[in-house]
């Protein structure tokens, strides 16, 4: 399971935040989390708890949403969506499409409260 | 460093981008920061940090990957045999516990460095970089990180290598590309491995491996191969010195070369990065 690694990862990142937001604690956490990523949105919840013990994070809570797997066709331009292995064309069948999302693996907003200056 | 380059947006996840600025009041009085970060770009930072190293040096890097016991250890003794005299090889073996990946490799006359993951499951940039400083890279015309066996994992981590190369042994069933799609579609080049024992297992079927594989909407090539045999190896070769001359052509150019699906943001990442050097 790579999900504690990544957990680790993400929490050095909002320590990282936190420092430079001033930031006195972590309330909530926003990931977005493409079926492609290779990420298991369950899996990094429940390494959550764990990586973030003792944290500025311990305690927020860790909010996932994914995006549709989305792909567009090089041959006829169409766009579809897909699903994890059939990643063709919908509309032509084409195997040569680009993926336009369903792979993200982001941080894409944190919740803080900040440290009061008296 | 690269806090706001955006690694990992897509077109498809860039409205996310548009929101009404950085810093937003909740309902419950809380600041909301947005930012926009891939997930790993610790590791990434750590992976181009390997790769300029590689492209520096002039040096092939390739990441295996495959189920445990596919046979990716055996191939590479079988690729030294073939390449020794015209290629400079090294090897970084990434394995949970054991040693014996890579003295299989030593007993071929060639640095094996071990990297030993204990409970994890992958290799990431981090513990790539950490090994590089027991490889002399000025000796090196090709590196082989045979990544820990598994399908799943070793697939999230880039480590800096230039392409991806997934083995599919013959004994596993052809459908493992639909069942794996991450790991497959990360593949530059597929190899069928264990092909003597075709004639034995005929519910594999190469056409219908590769048939799986376009519907991950890869373009990579296939190389049915067995390392016992022979057969096969020679277009692996062939794609081998290939797949040198493409990487040193680029880096000729100033860029570089990674791994064909690395999402777009990765490629928005390409921007050099000058840390301080204290080790070579
Ligand atoms: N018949 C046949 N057996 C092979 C071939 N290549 C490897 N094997 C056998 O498959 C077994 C596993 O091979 P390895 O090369 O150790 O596989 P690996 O992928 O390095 O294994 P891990 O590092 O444990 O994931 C060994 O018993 C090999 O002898 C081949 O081309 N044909
Ligand atoms: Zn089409
Ligand atoms: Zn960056
Ligand atoms: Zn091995
Ligand atoms: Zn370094």
């Amino acid at each position: 399971m790579h999900e504690l690694a990544v957990c680790q990862g993400l929490m050095r990142q909002i320590e990282l935040l936190a420092q430079r937001e001033q930031a006195e604690c972590i309330t909530a956490i926003r990931l977005s989390i493409g079926p492609l990523s290779g990420v298991e949105p369950q899996l990094l919840a429940d390494a959550f708890p764990i990586a973030s013990a003792g944290s500025i994070a311990e305690g927020a809570t860790l909010e996932v949403e994914s995006q549709p797997i989305r792909v567009r066709c090089l041959t006829c331009g169409a766009e579809s969506d897909a699903t994890m292995n059939k990643l063709v064309c919908g509309s032509c069948g084409d195997f040569r499409t680009q993926l336009l999302s369903g792979d993200e693996l982001l941080l894409t907003s944190v919740e803080l409260e900040r440290r009061q200056h008296a | 460093m690269c806090d706001t380059c955006g690694c990992n947006i897509t077109d498809g996840n860039r409205y996310l981008l548009e929101g009404d600025g950085k810093l937003a009041r909740t309902e419950s009085g809380r600041e909301a920061v947005q930012v926009l970060e891939g997930l790993l770009s610790e590791n990434d930072h750590v992976a181009a940090h390997n790769r300029e190293h590689f492209d520096r040096h002039g040096v092939l890097a390739i990441n295996l990957m495959s189920s445990p016991g596919s046979g990716k250890t055996r191939l590479l003794e079988e690729t030294i045999t073939a390449l020794g005299d015209e290629l400079r090889i090294a090897v970084v073996e990434g394995d949970l516990e054991t040693e014996n990946d890579a003295q299989r490799i030593r007993d071929k006359g060639v640095n094996a460095v071990q990297i030993t993951t204990g409970t994890a499951c992958h290799l990431d940039a981090h513990m790539v970089h950490g090994a590089l400083h027991a490889v002399d890279l000025d000796d090196v015309d090709i590196l082989f990180i045979e990544n820990v066996g598994n399908l799943v994992c070793p697939a999230s981590f880039d480590l800096g290598q230039h392409r991806n190369v997934t083995l599919l042994s013959v004994t596993e069933g052809d459908d493992k590309p639909a069942k794996y799609p991450v790991i497959f579609r990360a593949a530059d080049l597929v190899l069928i491995s264990k092909a003597d024992l075709l004639p034995v297992l005929d519910d594999f079927s190469p056409s219908k491996a590769e048939g799986h594989l376009r519907q991950l909407a890869s373009a990579a090539p296939l190389i049915a191969l067995s390392a016992k045999s022979g057969v096969g190896l020679d277009d692996w070769l062939a794609w081998l010195r290939e797949a040198r001359e493409a990487v040193a052509a680029k880096v000729a150019d100033g860029a570089t070369v990674r791994p064909a699906i690395q999402p777009e943001g990765q490629q928005l990442h390409a921007h050099p990065h000058h840390h301080a050097h204290t080790h070579d």
